[in-house]
This record gives C-alpha cells, sequence and structure tokens, in this order.
C-alpha cells in the first residue's frame, strides 16, 4: 500500500461528503418545509464535519503543509475527486432526495466494511460516519417512498429524476487500480463485492416506493478522477468565492 | 494519588457546560473519553458527539478555559474518535437533567412526553434544532418538543 494510493483514495471519499454536503446547503431556507430544512441542512452538516475528517487526514498522507480548509478552498475542479453523482444540481425536492438516497445507501455499504480497514484511522472515521449515514438512509429513503408512492405528480417526478440519475451510479461500483490495490491490501473495500448488497437494498426501497429500475448503464463517469459534468465548477465559484477573494478570512 | 488527582479533574470537566443544552455537562454527555497522566502531563480525551456539530470548538475551548482557570496549564486536549461516541454514554443523571429541561432523552421506543409523561407521542421531524435532536409532539398534552435522538 503506497501513501499516493490512500491519498487518493481519502480524497475521494472526502471530497465525495463535502460537495454532496454543499449542495444539500444550498437548501437552507429553500425547502418545501420547515422539517425537511432542518432535515437537509442537519444532513449537510454531518457531511461536511465527515469531510473535514476525512481532509485533514488526506492532508496530513500529504505532507505538504495544506489542510483541510486549503483542500476545500483553494483547489481547482480537476483536482476534486468527488463521485459525478454528488455534485448533479440539486433539481426539485425530489431530485434532491434521490441523489441523496443512492449516495446513502453506497455510504452505508462503504463505511460499515471500511470499520474493518486495517488503515486504523480510516476505520475510526467510518465508524463514526456509519452511525450518522444509517440515520440520513432513514430520512431519504423513507422520503422516496412516501413521493414514489404518493400522488401521481410526486411518482412521475421521482421516476424522472431516477432515471436521470442512473447513469451517474455506474461509477460508484467501477474500481479502479488504486482501489483494486487498496483492497488487496486490506485498506479499502473490494467495490464488486459491495455492489450487489447496494442493489438489492436500492431494489427493495424502489419496489416500495412503486418506481421502476432503470437498465444497467456502462458509461462510467469519470468523477473521481478528477473529470467532472459542468455543474462542479459553478458550484465551486460560489463555495470558494469568498476564501479566494479574502484568502485567509475567518469569522 | 493519582487516582486522587484525576478526580479533581474529572470534578473541573463537569462544570463544563455543553453550549447547546447547557444544563448538561460534557462528563454528563460522555464526551469525556479520559483524564490521565502520561509522565507528569495531564492528558484529557474529547470525541465529538456528531461529526459536524459546530458546539465541538466551543466545547474545546471551554475545557481548555476550565482547566486553565483550575490550574492545568499544560493539559494536553486529545481528540478521539474511537470507538464513536453514542447516545448510550448520556449518564443516567443526564436523561434526569434532560427530562426535566423539557427535552425527551434518547429512548429507542416509547418515547414519553418530558411534560406530562405520556407515551401517546409522535414524531414531526427525524431533525430538529441541533444535529443531537428531533422533533416530537405529545398526542395527550399537545405540546411539541425535543428529543435526544438515539445514535
Amino acid at each position: 500500500m503506497s501513501a499516493p494510493d490512500l491519498l487518493r483514495y481519502v480524497l475521494r471519499l472526502g471530497d465525495t461528503s463535502l460537495i454532496l454536503g454543499q449542495r444539500l446547503g444550498e437548501w437552507v431556507g429553500h425547502a418545501p418545509a420547515l422539517e425537511e430544512d432542518l432535515g437537509l441542512g442537519n444532513l449537510a452538516l454531518d457531511l461536511i464535519g465527515q469531510a473535514r475528517l476525512l481532509l485533514s487526514y488526506a492532508a496530513e498522507i500529504e505532507g505538504r503543509g495544506r489542510d483541510e480548509d486549503a483542500l476545500a478552498f483553494l483547489r481547482d475542479a480537476p483536482e476534486f475527486s468527488n463521485l459525478t453523482l454528488a455534485e448533479q444540481p440539486n433539481g426539485d425536492f425530489g431530485r434532491t432526495i434521490v441523489r441523496q438516497w443512492l449516495i446513502d445507501a453506497w455510504q452505508l455499504e462503504v463505511y460499515e466494511a471500511l470499520q474493518a480497514s486495517t488503515d486504523t484511522r480510516l476505520a475510526g472515521i467510518a465508524a463514526k460516519a456509519l452511525q450518522e449515514t444509517r440515520y440520513h438512509y432513514r430520512f431519504s429513503s423513507g422520503w422516496l417512498v412516501r413521493l414514489g408512492d404518493g400522488t401521481q405528480e410526486s411518482h412521475g417526478r421521482v421516476q424522472e429524476s431516477i432515471d436521470a440519475l442512473w447513469p451517474f451510479t455506474h461509477e460508484l461500483f467501477a474500481a479502479d487500480d488504486v482501489e483494486e490495490r487498496l483492497a488487496a491490501a486490506g485498506v479499502a473495500p473490494r467495490l464488486d463485492l459491495l455492489e450487489p448488497r447496494w442493489s438489492a437494498r436500492v431494489s427493495d426501497a424502489l419496489h416500495e416506493a412503486t418506481l421502476t429500475r432503470p437498465s444497467k448503464v456502462h458509461f462510467p463517469w469519470h468523477g473521481k478522477h478528477g473529470v467532472h459534468t459542468e455543474h462542479l465548477g459553478h458550484m465551486l465559484g460560489e463555495m470558494q468565492h469568498l476564501q479566494r477573494t479574502y484568502p485567509g478570512a475567518q469569522w | 494519588m493519582v487516582g486522587e488527582q484525576e478526580q479533581r479533574v474529572w470534578q473541573v470537566l463537569a462544570t463544563v457546560p455543553d453550549p447547546e443544552i447547557p444544563i448538561l455537562s460534557v462528563v454528563d454527555l460522555g464526551i469525556v473519553r479520559f483524564v490521565r497522566w502520561k509522565e507528569g502531563a495531564l492528558h484529557v480525551g474529547l470525541t465529538p458527539t456528531y461529526s459536524g456539530c459546530p458546539a465541538t470548538d466551543v466545547i474545546r475551548r471551554s475545557v481548555r478555559e476550565a482547566l486553565d482557570e483550575a490550574g492545568y496549564h499544560e493539559a494536553a486536549l486529545e481528540e478521539t474518535l474511537t470507538p464513536p461516541w453514542t447516545s448510550e454514554w448520556l449518564s443516567p443523571e443526564a436523561h434526569r437533567k434532560l427530562r426535566e429541561y423539557g427535552i425527551a432523552p434518547p429512548a429507542p421506543r416509547a418515547i414519553s412526553c418530558p411534560r406530562c409523561g405520556s407515551h401517546s407521542t409522535s414524531r414531526l421531524s427525524e431533525f430538529g434544532s441541533t444535529p443531537c435532536k428531533a422533533h416530537y409532539r405529545c398526542e395527550e398534552c399537545l405540546e411539541p418538543f425535543d428529543h435526544f435522538k438515539c445514535i
């Protein structure tokens, strides 16, 4: 196991949490009801907390004097290695729920398995994040079922979101050399072993929500290699504006 | 001897309130993981409740100030993540204090109204005003209340 591999892997996890957390933060003050506003804001807080733990660790592995803030606010889009799914725009509330539910289900499997990582720091972060992720999944899957098995309008809109976001799920389990080497060293889980569990969980929830699972897509997006959709750059423009304009600003 | 020294530090820490639920001390919350002397230096281990809880930084500062005031200027604060904090670490004292404060303590089932004690309650929201709380309503006295989440 090499330090560059570990760094890339930890950045992928941390960036996915950070970008998803920032996206959810866009809902604050705009959600359809006060309860959901609080819910999405709380999810965002947990995810950004997890991102801090992961990015601080990444900064230590990197050893170039950068900290978690430098990694979050001073990197450009191609240096981010989040899952492409995480950066997709919020859309309507249903679209946000579908994106959240797909990633929650993925994080559940990844964090569960990572608890047994030979890297004890990563195992500790995973155990902490897993508790929070279980709560997130309850929220997102609960809404998926309510919207899917709701009115004709909500059903149609959520199905449309599933169809639109499904192509991005291929990346979730498409392991590359970094992930394969880390899996061989017992640091990261084998993604091919996690996929059937994720797939079964997702199918069960879709069934309960009376929604249809799209067919398999073979085109892999490459967010974890720094190749992003155009949405990430716009998002970073907003997220990083303050630190780029007033470097080191604190309040 | 060492036992007594540690006991004194625990007493100091028991005066540090949680900034969001000030009725609870950091000791009640179960987030002080250890107090120990290593080679003459005091080490205090703290763990976050939720990884994104904004109170964590404030708690750290308050603990530092309380230890400073008590004369433990050299104390080293260590952040520990393993094992992760769970709401089961709230002390029995914390459960009593929460109830008196109007917050239903963590309970996996049968969440009872902190005002009238009724078990007939319903959840309004999985999330509340802070990361550690969910929002409930009593079906007997009709009052809304906070519930300290179980994780």
